[in-house]
């Protein structure tokens, strides 16, 4: 599986933006992931576990917001919410719809940084 | 003291989704047509790129193919029979291509004289879906030896392509195939996928697939000349 890349780019990410800010140390990072990713979560929080080691995330958490799917029905002019992946249809009249509005996410939403050192 | 919040919101893959856009002009100012197929391992991609590109180049298409793997040379060396360009790209373990590694391996190649360009991605129907590598086209390909609930177990992969080919279609009866409920349960996952029935072996549905990819490269590039004049 992919995930431990997954987490490596997303450590990339987040200790670039840190730096950038100044910031000396991160202790959350806040990740949205859309369901229609195929990135499992658990394994992407045991890769990001190994992916932080000697970088500024270091003993950092990772917060991930889980999005589900949801598509646009041109016949209700609705979006709703699938409540699985596999049916591709609108939940209220079941008209098959491939028009996705969420889901495909795999997005850095913010961090949480302090800017000094813990024992200073 | 106390932490801040920072506001974000970048695409973790964004490195590569840069270099896929970067690619994808590159290929545009060539006009060339880029294919990225990703199956399960032992679909048959090879083969039905195989009789893809000998029917190109028969027809004089010029065409190329990019071979991701995880060892061996040996898919490069089956294509090169075709009388492609074909370049293998080892991935020495990594279960996808990048866009960084087509950019390598595209090196001295002059995209102006192609028209196609095909990237068999590596065999695994999930990690390839997350990564753009600047193609026109994403082609998820299904044999009728797998099992017709592929699409249910893994539609993330399914979603992600504009086309799907049902490979090894001549094995369809010994396999007691159920073509209804594969087209069903493509159908579901992705609502109006184009679906396309093939068997590289016996040249089955090779045709229609043909006008389907000339027709896409021309949708494409509605002005663009053969590069090589068509007999």
């Amino acid at each position: 599986m992919h995930e431990l890349s997954i987490a490596y780019n997303l450590v990339e990410v987040a200790e670039k933006a840190a730096i950038e800010a100044k910031a000396i140390r991160v202790q959350a990072v806040y990740l949205r992931l859309g369901m229609l990713t195929g990135i499992v979560k658990d394994a992407l929080l045991f890769g990001y576990d190994v992916a932080v080691q000697g970088t500024l995330l270091e003993g950092s958490q990772l917060v991930v917001e889980e999005l589900p799917v949801i598509v646009y029905c041109a016949v209700c002019k609705t979006e709703t919410i699938l409540p699985d992946i596999q049916h591709f249809r609108c939940s209220l009249c079941n008209t098959p719809t491939g028009d996705i509005r969420q889901g495909k996410e795999l997005e850095l939403a913010s961090l949480e940084v302090v800017d000094e050192a813990p024992d200073s | 003291m106390k932490p801040r919040i920072l506001e974000i919101t970048q695409g973790v893959l964004e490195k590569n989704d840069r270099l896929a856009q970067a690619l994808r002009t590159r290929f545009k100012a060539s006009e060339v047509y880029v294919i990225n197929m990703v199956s399960s391992p032992g679909t048959g991609k090879t083969a039905f790129l195989e009789a893809t590109l000998r029917m190109l180049i028969a027809e004089g298409h010029p065409a190329a193919a990019l071979v991701g793997d995880l060892e061996t040379e040996n898919d490069a060396k089956r294509l090169a029979r075709s009388g492609a360009a074909v370049r293998q790209i080892l991935t020495g373990g990594n279960c996808h291509l990048e866009a960084e590694m087509i950019e390598t391996n595209l090196q001295d190649w002059d995209l102006n004289e192609l028209e196609y360009l095909f990237i068999e991605n590596v065999g695994n129907l999930v990690c390839p879906a997350s990564y753009d590598l600047g193609e026109s086209l994403r082609l998820v390909l299904l044999s009728v030896t797998e099992g017709e609930d592929k699409p249910l177990k893994y539609p993330t992969v399914f979603n992600s392509a504009a086309a799907a080919i049902i490979t090894k279609a001549d094995l369809a009866e010994a396999v007691e195939f159920d073509r209804e409920a594969a087209l069903e349960n493509i159908e579901s996952v992705r609502p109006g996928m184009v679906v396309i029935e093939t068997s590289a072996k016996k040249g089955q549905g090779m045709e229609q697939w043909l006008a389907y990819l000339k027709a896409q490269r021309q949708k494409q590039y509605p002005t663009a000349k053969a590069v090589v004049g068509v007999k």
